[in-house]
């Protein structure tokens, strides 16, 4: 980090597309309904990502956080993002 | 052998992206090692017409690398399996398949927790219609799409797929069918 860089910390959330089986969102499904805990239609089961950047400003650190996204933290063939930025 | 932080390749015939949990299948499987510094070396291979073949883990990173189309999600009973497996020969016409007749039934040992091979509706019509299906289960251990079990580029150079054919290498280990394969790659060059 450099003097005239600034912190922006973002979370991510990546869940599989429509049409990809979730055989994990689909047990806690089971589950959720065999326990009574409530009335679930569906599950989906996906990731949370934090990520802290350090860049020069707010645009510069949104480029390099879809750019994440989009190369390493999903494959879009089975997988979709999405982000936000958050507070410290 | 080549290290993974390698930047080039020497010469050589074949590339073989073996087995294995790199990077301890952490985000995706084979995402992590998609990445490496030596997979640019192996997408240029492939860009100049390179054989290549990928195995389980292997399988999964030229998937990642979009060398393959598709992608490797967890089977379908979440469960790790380990077992001989009946496998078809859909194509013949691949350098590592060319010794079997077409629509053979072989014996190739499996073991993966990730081996549901992963494609949409558009693309996976494309695939067949490209001749990309090589190998398909005769029973489908894992929830696999269309009973796939290995696939190749459309310039049939470069082939992945979950089994592992060598371990069927010896009658002593229950199937010669995985050398029946390597010896297709000799038989081609």
């Amino acid at each position: 980090m450099t003097l005239n860089e600034k912190v922006f910390k973002f979370k991510v959330e990546v869940i599989l597309k429509k049409g990809v089986l979730d055989p994990q969102g689909e047990a806690i499904k089971q589950s959720i309904n065999i326990n009574n805990l409530g009335n679930i239609l569906d599950v989906k089961q996906g990731k949370l990502f934090e990520l802290t950047a350090s860049s020069k400003n707010r645009e510069q650190a949104i480029k390099e956080v879809e750019r994440i996204c989009a190369d390493l933290l999903t494959n879009s063939v089975i997988e979709e993002f999405t982000y936000y930025e958050v507070s410290e | 052998m080549i290290w993974h932080k390698e930047t080039t390749l020497p010469k050589v015939d074949l590339v073989v992206l073996p087995g294995g949990f790199s990077y301890g299948d952490y985000l995706r499987c084979g995402a992590i090692a998609a990445k490496s510094p030596i997979m640019k070396a192996v997408k240029n291979f492939y860009e100049i017409g390179g054989f290549i073949i990928g195995i389980c883990n292997g399988f999964q990173i030229l998937t990642e690398t979009k060398i393959l189309p598709g992608a490797l999600i967890p089977n379908t009973n979440q469960k790790f399996i380990c077992k001989d497996q009946d496998l078809i020969v859909a194509n013949n016409k691949t350098f590592f398949t060319s010794n079997f007749e077409h629509n053979k039934t072989i014996s190739i040992p499996i073991a993966h927790h990730d081996g549901q091979y992963f494609l949409n509706g558009p693309e996976i019509e494309e695939l067949e219609q490209n001749e990309g299906i090589v190998l398909k289960y005769r029973d489908n251990p894992n929830g696999s799409i269309k009973d796939i079990a290995g696939v190749c580029s459309k310039n049939k150079r470069v082939i992945g797929m979950m089994p592992h054919p060598e371990r069927a290498v010896d009658k002593e280990l229950g199937s010669v069918s995985g050398l029946r394969m390597f010896e297709s790659v000799l038989s081609n060059f």
